[in-house]
């Protein structure tokens, strides 16, 4: 192993977990709100990549503008699913929404099945995501740099929106008491949409990162990628969108390096996120920037 | 000695047999089968329903343990020729071509490893609650569904295990779902199934009244993994060919919409919502069939019946939250019990 296959492996880890860390601030967004685990962050993030895939190649748009379009439309995707599926359920026992969203979860994924065929379908690249460059030795192709910038400008935009905005004080405020909240005139349903509509949107825009990189889209393509980001947020303390990034990077690095390092373990690559996961639960259960957690006793 | 109560319960337990027996000699072949794949999901659904109804723990594991079942009573009643003859991938290891054993054997065997493995995993799982244990058992189930790819030594990887003897009728099925029933049903109506109740409605108050939560929640962990495994071990006698394909979240998922439209809690409830949900399977099989919709032909569409059944749980969760039986029983089978025990 010398010093440039690391760096190179760096570079790879680095964009795979900007990747994570698009799908988890979401997860990281809805909990801070909510408390509510969506299990359908995923499959919007799926629907995504589809809606990416829709406009390119049927469409035939330029890939700026279906990153656009794909974005608005999986944020109303969102906001409806939370108006359809949800908003009946806010005074329901949580364990309720949970299991709801474990239904449009499923709902997604058949429903695409259905109608779009369970056969991977490939993903129009853009010719100038594909550029390779060479730089001291290491090669990086163009996605592999995109993808890590955009997530921190959009990070950066969503630490903005947080502390900067009225709209984010309210965010803030809602995650400690939402009745509260209510009672001094702010409009928490509509708040709870604006979170379910930025957080798809950012799904969205992770997902058709992921086709650009793995060429091809799928119904199925959420499940385990959702599942991986939201094992991300919570190493990284959920309910901290800066964590939900940390925690992207270290699942990131961590099954490339493993990867890189132990090949013999290739075949378990998909379990290192869960494994992460129980190790950071069992010893610091709040995660890395944690926030305060129900007891968690024997 | 003989209440009114009991003899109801003895006569329902009667009937079931006599019902076994009747189905086993009369009934065809696909009817028979039907009732087989029921009788091992009541299994599940009952012991699915101990630890999530009635414990409260919402935990989303029994795809894990059920392929654990499979897989050991797989591994204990194919002989050693047949393993030779069909693990392509990679030669089996001599451990596993010298275990052996009758059916019996095999199924005991796969339900106390499912518990003993879920009473070690209770010690990491049980440190966190809700949504959390949630995201861990789930993790759990992949982490097994892995473990069964990668060590084609044992499992055969992805390819699986085929020409398992078909042991289950009805008898073995029926039987065991039974046994299942009655003693889940007695570990709700003790002292322990009381206290599970407890930690379901108020964990702290239930600490607070000095019941050990994180021993009540181990027991029922436990003892709902040991009947995943015995209902594994039945699926795998049936079905004759196993692979990891089987025990993906798919099983988790049809399992909690048994137990949701049931009612969370309720083990008559369970046992209603599977004869439902099975029954309303096959039934529903036309939907994945091409159609004639008005004058219009629908081509096929494999899987409109998942379609379906996750827009059954959710309507199911945003107007019936309760399910069929909420948290009530419709028989008590205490037939073991010496008093009357409330409820």
């Amino acid at each position: 192993m010398d010093i440039l296959t690391f760096m190179q492996q760096m570079v790879n880890g680095f964009s795979l977990g900007s990747m994570y860390a698009l799908i988890a601030i979401g997860y990281t967004m809805v909990y801070g709100v909510l408390r509510l685990i969506n299990f359908a962050h995923g499959d919007i993030m799926m629907v995504g990549a589809f809606l990416g895939y829709t406009f390119m190649a049927v469409f035939n748009l330029p890939f700026s503008l279906t990153i656009l379009l794909s974005v608005v439309f999986a944020a109303l995707l969102g906001i409806l699913m939370d108006k359809i599926a949800y908003k009946p359920l806010r005074e329901a026992p949580r364990i309720s929404l949970l299991i709801t969203a474990i239904g449009i979860s499923f709902f997604l994924e058949n429903a695409f099945t259905v109608f779009a065929g369970g056969v991977p379908r490939a993903f129009p690249v853009p010719s100038y995501m594909e550029n390779i460059f060479n730089v001291a030795g290491l090669t990086f192709s163009a996605s592999s740099i995109t993808v890590p910038i955009v997530t921190m400008i959009l990070l950066l935009a969503i630490l903005y929106v947080l502390y900067k905005t009225k709209y984010g004080m309210a965010i803030r405020a809602l995650s400690f008491d939402i009745k509260t909240v209510n009672l001094m005139g702010v409009d928490a349903n509509m708040i709870i949409a604006i979170v379910f509509g930025l957080g798809s949107a950012l799904a969205a825009v992770g997902g058709i990162f992921w086709a650009v990189n793995y060429p091809s889209v799928e119904p199925m393509m959420g499940v385990l990628v959702g599942l991986k980001a939201f094992a991300a947020a919570v190493v990284g303390g959920i309910g901290s969108v800066t964590g939900a990034v940390i925690g992207g990077f270290i699942i990131g690095f961590t099954e490339v390096v493993v990867i890189t390092f132990f090949p013999e373990l290739g075949g378990y690559k998909d379990a290192f996120a869960f494994v992460f996961l129980i190790l950071v639960l069992l010893f610091k259960p709040t995660g890395i920037m944690g926030e305060d957690l129900e007891k968690s006793r024997f | 000695m003989f209440t009114k109560q009991r003899l109801i319960n003895l006569s329902i337990i009667i009937a079931a047999i006599w019902f076994t027996w009747f189905a086993q000699n009369h009934f065809d072949e696909y009817t028979v089968r039907i009732i087989n794949n029921v009788a091992i999901f009541i299994i599940l659904a009952v012991s699915y329903n101990l630890i999530n109804g009635v414990t409260g723990q919402f935990s989303l594991e029994p795809n894990g343990f059920v392929a654990i079942g499979a897989y050991v009573t797989a591994i204990l009643t194919v002989d050693a020729e047949g393993m030779l003859y069909q693990y392509d991938l990679e030669d089996p290891a001599q451990w596993v071509l010298a275990l052996q054993a009758d059916f019996v054997w095999a199924l005991l065997f796969s339900g106390i490893i499912s518990a003993l493995l879920a009473l070690s995993l209770a010690f990491p799982v049980f440190r966190v609650r809700g949504d959390y244990l949630a995201i861990v058992t789930l993790g759990f189930g992949f982490i097994i569904r892995i473990i069964t790819i990668n060590v084609p030594a044992v499992t055969n990887g992805s390819l699986g295990i085929n020409d398992i003897p078909e042991h289950s009728n009805l008898y073995w099925t029926c039987g065991a779902a039974i046994i299942a029933v009655v003693v889940i049903l007695n570990v709700i109506y003790s002292k322990y199934g009381r206290a599970m109740k407890a930690v379901r409605d108020d964990e702290d108050a239930a600490t607070a009244m000095g019941i050990n939560t994180f021993k009540t929640k181990t027991l029922a962990f436990s003892t709902s993994a040991f009947f995943e495994g015995v209902g594994g071990g039945l699926l795998a006698a049936l079905l004759t060919s196993i692979s990891p394909d089987l025990f993906t979240f798919l099983l988790t998922f049809q399992l909690l919409i048994i137990i949701v439209l049931g009612g969370l809690g309720s083990t008559t409830g369970a046992i209603i919502g599977t004869i439902l949900v099975m029954a309303g399977l096959e039934w529903m099989r036309f939907l994945d069939e091409p159609m004639n919709l008005f004058g219009y032909q629908t081509e096929g569409l494999p899987g409109m019946r998942m379609v379906v059944f996750s827009l059954i749980l959710i309507v199911v969760m945003l107007f019936a939250r309760e399910g069929l039986m909420g948290k009530k029983e419709l028989f008590e089978l205490k037939i073991f019990k010496k008093k009357k025990a409330d409820k």
